[in-house]
């Protein structure tokens, strides 16, 4: 099975998560083509990072030296629709969701997302995705021979993708990128000053079970007397209770502290993604089915709200 | 500018979640649902612009799963037009079927911009907002946290990992799949629902001819090896407490 994989790249550098579906793509092709795709300006040196693949397809424009959902979808779009069938793996990532969709149909290929595994055994494709908030695995059989998988973070080896090589270079013209209705105008780095979570020894992590912003500061008693820090899951920013550089996750930040103590946080794969490194973790939620029980040393289905001053106390 | 935003009825996580006895669904005779809550924020967000720059905002729902609650709500919150989608929804919808019959009713309205969640728990194959844009044949922004109109062009943000911010200009139409609103999503008491069942005019339109290729099928649902490693301590809060402070203690 052809297998293609989008190359993520932000400042100059390649994503671990690229690699990571580098390092598959390998094991799903066996003895057929790894393509790796690229899209950039003046970017074409960083194909010699991509040595895992067999080849790689570098379409170059001045609208594609920064992300653009825009471009880039026009431009793998381009890229892949004479080269199907086959398997494109798309990072699930900010930058995948807007892709993976995309190509679904203007290629009229079948897309699966949140994979969490994929499968190419005797031609037929299958893909398992990780649906309601990593409670439910699903799997999928494709219908025909090719497909989008949109995969998660963290679920592969990115060693297993790393392989510096020249790989044969093949430029792909790509046209109508010059007229857009998405301009790319800048990137905003995340503002320093606050607590810097990646660093702290021990972490204190609120989720949406913590019910009320009022309710945080039984969370920084705790971090307190631990001289730690307190961080958070995705709602907990979203609803403007903490700055973003307190998130832990996909769009947060990865932490890997010696404790990391996570209250009423039920585990999504997001959430998992930034913190399942981290040397020890208590997890303290009241549904004794959250996924976050899966990754966690310790667990607690008491009231955070009796267990945690009790425990402050205690310390 | 007019902003359509689609809400979506998804299973409440909060809920214990049960598999019918054929393996290839939920079970769906006692599942709960809730706004999706990423819909909630695209609403909020809808809102916000419309209080600041005039327009209407119009809510959208298949008609499956209690969508009008959720569409009353929305009138409640200050939308001013609901409409339900009517069609054979049955079951687990399929993203790319959902996102047709939504196109296929928004083609027939004024609109300028769609407000979509950035993303649901139950989108198997593929992002409604994301392949929404493409049966429009309109560009799309996904991961939004910010939406800010000067004098008709927008200023967006996507969020990339590690809290780093790309800022587009986008001229619409588009469709934004938003992550978070500006603020946090307003609560409306159940009373101003009531008000709004008996005062709203909740519009139906028909999702008109919705075939597509899905081009997969479910072969298996599971849930995944419950309890993996974490050893669960028991007692009471006190005891619990107790245990932890020892655990803790040993490592820092």
């Amino acid at each position: 099975m052809n297998v293609y994989v989008i190359t993520e790249h932000l400042n100059g550098s390649i994503s671990d998560h690229t690699f990571e579906l580098l390092g598959k793509a390998k094991q799903l092709a066996g003895g057929d083509s790894v393509t790796a795709l690229l899209a950039g300006h003046g970017a074409e040196g960083l194909a010699s990072q991509l040595g895992a693949a067999s080849k790689v397809l570098y379409a170059d424009h001045p609208n594609l030296e920064n992300f653009n959902p825009q471009s880039y979808c026009k431009a793998y779009s381009q890229m892949l629709k004479d080269r199907m069938p086959g398997l494109v793996l798309v990072p699930y990532s900010s930058m995948g969701m807007d892709l993976a969709s995309g190509l679904s149909v203007s290629l009229d290929v079948p897309v699966l997302a949140y994979a969490q595994d994929v499968n190419a055994g005797g031609g037929k494709i299958t893909v398992v995705s990780q649906l309601y908030g990593g409670k439910i695995n699903v799997e999928s059989e494709v219908d025909g021979d090719s497909c989008i998988a949109a995969v998660l973070a963290g679920v592969f080896s990115a060693d297993e993708g790393k392989a510096d090589g020249s790989p044969e270079v093949e430029q792909v013209s790509v046209d109508g990128l010059d007229d857009l209705q998405v301009k790319f105008k800048r990137l905003i780095e995340p503002e320093g000053g606050d607590v810097d979570i990646t660093q702290a020894e021990v972490l204190v992590s609120v989720g949406r079970g913590i019910q009320s912003d009022e309710n945080l500061s039984i969370a920084e008693e705790l971090a307190a007397k631990l001289g730690g820090a307190v961080s958070a899951s995705r709602p907990i920013v979203d609803n403007k209770w903490l700055p973003k550089t307190r998130q832990v996750g996909k769009s947060g930040l990865k932490v890997k502290p010696k404790v990391y103590i996570a209250l009423g946080i039920s585990g999504a794969p997001e959430h998992i993604e930034g913190m399942k490194d981290s040397e020890l973790i208590i997890a303290i939620n009241t549904d004794p089915n959250a996924p976050i029980f899966d990754y966690a040393n310790y667990g607690v289905t008491e009231d955070l709200f009796d267990v945690v001053p009790a425990l402050t106390e205690k310390l | 500018m007019n902003i359509i935003v689609p809400l979506r009825q998804v299973p409440d996580l909060v809920e214990e979640l049960e598999i019918e006895s054929g393996g290839k669904d939920l079970d769906r005779e006692w599942l709960k649902f809730k706004v999706n809550e990423f819909d909630d924020h695209a609403l909020e967000e809808a809102l916000c612009f419309k209080e600041d720059h005039g327009g209407q905002v119009i809510a959208i729902a298949l008609d499956a799963n209690d969508a009008d609650k959720a569409l009353y709500a929305a009138a409640a919150k200050g939308a001013d037009r609901v409409i339900k989608i009517t069609g054979n929804f049955e079951g687990q919808v399929a993203s790319r079927t959902a996102a047709k019959a939504m196109a296929n009713v928004i083609a027939q309205l004024e609109w300028n911009m769609v407000f979509a969640g950035v993303q649901a728990v139950d989108e198997r194959d593929g992002q409604v907002g994301v392949l929404l844009a493409h049966f429009l044949g309109v560009p799309h922004v996904s991961v939004v946290t910010g939406v800010s109109n000067n004098g008709g062009t927008l200023e967006i943000h996507k969020e990339y990992g590690g809290g780093i911010i790309a800022e587009f200009e986008v001229a619409p139409p588009v469709v934004l799949g938003i992550q978070a609103a500006r603020q946090t999503p307003r609560y409306v008491p159940v009373a101003k629902v009531r008000r709004a069942m008996r005062s709203t005019d909740l519009e139906e339109m028909d999702a008109g001819d919705v075939s597509v290729n899905v081009g997969s099928q479910v072969t298996r649902m599971y849930k995944p090896e419950a309890g993996g490693r974490a050893e669960m301590l028991e007692g009471s809060a006190e005891e619990v407490a107790a245990k932890l402070a020892e655990i803790i203690r040993s490592k820092v």
